[in-house]
């Protein structure tokens, strides 16, 4: 089996990001750039899956300009077999990743995709589901738990009321939580490896896939400062604060 | 068809509140709204929904393969049901961000995630990046709007409606791909994050599970729901289902109170609706105290024990 993981390219989750005093935009220049943490934890899954005999091969897939080969670098030195970059200037949105996606799990005849559950720049949370629609099969959203058996997966997903647990039938798209494992660091024989590996540049035209009714972000804002607050002395103080205002 | 379908959430009992936050969103739309219950007998749910203000109709589809909340099985329902409407709306829960992308697809639409406000009945703003920037979105005229409504940013709308009912059977055959196994439920019987006007959290500094039945003691006593940090979660102090922040539950409560949270911009971006937030560390310097209305450096050892004191 082979299984495809997709990498993001994203502002590293340590910058406090600034929004362009023009409100066009977010300030990424000169910014640090990180694989999305949750595609971290996706790759680390699918390694661990080739690693206990499960599947043969570890695809890597990401969709940008020349920059996200760094990403997809550093996703062959964790221990990815290959690599793809679908190429494309154009700031995609889910529907049309999605799309681009499915071409490739359609090219690599893919057992499995794993994705993280969203990128922390958008904050979308769409792009597994939406792949698993076109693709027409099942979704793991949110897992933090992962067990293959022949042809199915069981799924621990992190839902709002709890732990679900789901079967799913493969081929299958599973999209990752935060406690599903910690990723492993790469080490400096393993950045070398990686630059041996096999990545291909496929252009996001070649798949056939083009950005249709994309929305449209016109402008962009800080998010509204709350006022300062005070600091009281002691806990008598606290509660009198609270009671004063009506709050317990 | 200038209309709105609103996708009802509930635990096959009692209706979820983020249904009325979705309406509040919807009524802001400014466009006649219906809901539909999807589920296996739900007609004291669809009952439920149909108080919500404003509802025109409530359509309620019945049958065994949508029991359970499987996105696979709800999805081809809504996916069906999508001619009469312009606008589909889900609530920002775990059930809305696992299903509306996948009917957004199936329609061949983007999705708007996370409406915090509506500007008019394409144009909406939502928090991107941890909520440290908003975004106006504006989607295409004349497409069909799939959209997740931010609950957080939303007041439920009041049970004064009276809408008509409407049972259907469902359209769709059950996909046996995708199979229910079971749930195991985290928190007890303490309020719902998502809904509770008071939540009372710990972050790390509680050092272990124990230790957290002191946040547990105090929310009970004052009615409120129990909140953790990813922090506290990862290391394994108290479930998943109670983690707050970008990646966990994002909450709007009247009352705050954070104890033991250092305040990381992941852990703030699902507080800063809330009402007051009040912070409780020893150090004085962390960044949690930079959006605390009330502030108190001490040592939450020393001052849950003071407050269950005065407040009981």
């Amino acid at each position: 089996m082979k299984i495809l993981v997709g990498i993001k390219r994203v502002v590293d989750y340590n910058v406090r990001i600034r929004v362009r005093p023009d409100g066009s935009g977010v300030d990424t220049d000169g910014v640090k750039m990180s694989i999305n943490p949750f595609d971290e934890i996706a790759l680390e899954q699918a390694l661990r899956i080739r690693e206990a005999g499960n599947a043969e091969e570890v695809i890597v897939v990401s969709l940008g300009g020349t920059e996200c080969q760094q990403q997809l670098r550093t996703g062959l030195a964790m221990g990815a077999d290959r690599a793809i970059q679908v190429d494309t200037e154009e700031n995609l949105q889910p529907l049309t990743i999605a799309r681009a996606l499915l071409k490739v799990v359609e090219k690599e005849q893919v057992g499995l995709v794993i994705l993280g559950k969203q990128a922390i720049d958008g904050d979308n949370s769409q792009t597994g589901q939406m792949l698993a629609a076109l693709w027409d099969r099942p979704q793991a959203t949110f897992a933090s738990g992962l067990e293959l058996s022949g042809d199915s997966a069981t799924v621990t997903r992190e839902v709002d009321a709890g732990l679900e647990k789901i079967e799913v039938d493969l081929p299958a798209v599973i999209t990752v939580d935060l406690r599903l494992n910690e990723p492993r660091f790469v080490k400096l024989p393993d950045i070398m490896k990686a630059k041996r590996k096999p990545l291909e540049v496929i252009p996001l035209t070649d798949l056939g896939v083009a950005s249709e009714n994309d929305l449209l972000a016109s402008q962009y804002a800080p998010p509204p400062v709350r006022e300062k607050g005070i600091m009281v002395e002691d806990t008598a103080q606290l509660v009198a604060e609270l009671k004063t205002r009506g709050l317990v | 068809m200038s209309k709105t379908l609103i996708i009802a959430e509930h635990d096959g009992k009692d209706l979820n509140p983020s249904t009325a936050k979705c309406a509040n969103c919807a009524a802001a739309i400014s466009q006649p709204y219906d809901i539909v219950v999807l589920g296996s007998t739900i007609s004291e749910v669809a009952k439920q929904a149909a108080t919500i203000e404003g509802v025109e109709t409530v359509i309620a589809i019945d049958a065994e393969h949508l029991a359970k909340p499987l996105a696979v099985n709800h999805a081809a329902e809504v996916v069906a049901l999508a001619d009469g409407y312009s606008h589909i709306l889900g609530p920002s829960t775990t059930y809305g961000r696992d299903l509306m992308p996948r009917i957004a697809a199936l329609l061949g639409v983007n999705q708007v995630s996370d409406i915090s406000t509506v500007v008019g009945p394409h144009h909406f703003k939502r928090p991107i990046y941890a909520g440290n920037a908003i975004v106006d979105v504006q989607s295409p005229e004349g497409v069909k709007v799939v959209a997740t409504v931010r609950v957080a940013s939303w007041k439920a709308l009041a049970n004064t409606g009276s809408a008509s009912l409407e049972e259907r059977t469902a359209d769709s055959p059950a996909l046996t791909h995708t199979r229910y196994l079971d749930l195991q439920s985290g928190g007890g019987e303490r309020p719902d994050l998502q809904t509770a006007s008071r939540v009372v959290s710990g972050g790390r500094a509680m050092a272990s599970e124990e230790n957290f039945e002191l946040i547990y003691s105090l929310a009970d006593m004052i009615s409120a729901g129990a909140g953790a940090s990813r922090a506290a979660v990862d290391a394994g102090y108290c479930p998943n289902d109670m983690q707050v922040g970008q990646t966990g539950k994002i909450i709007a409560p009247d009352l705050y109170m954070a104890f033991g949270i250092s305040g990381a911009i992941q852990h703030i971006t699902g507080i800063k609706d809330a009402g007051t937030i009040v912070a409780i560390n020893k150090d004085a310097e962390a960044p949690i105290f930079e959006v605390a209305d009330i502030g108190l450096a001490a040592d939450l050892f020393d001052v849950i024990p003071e407050m269950k004191q005065l407040l009981g």
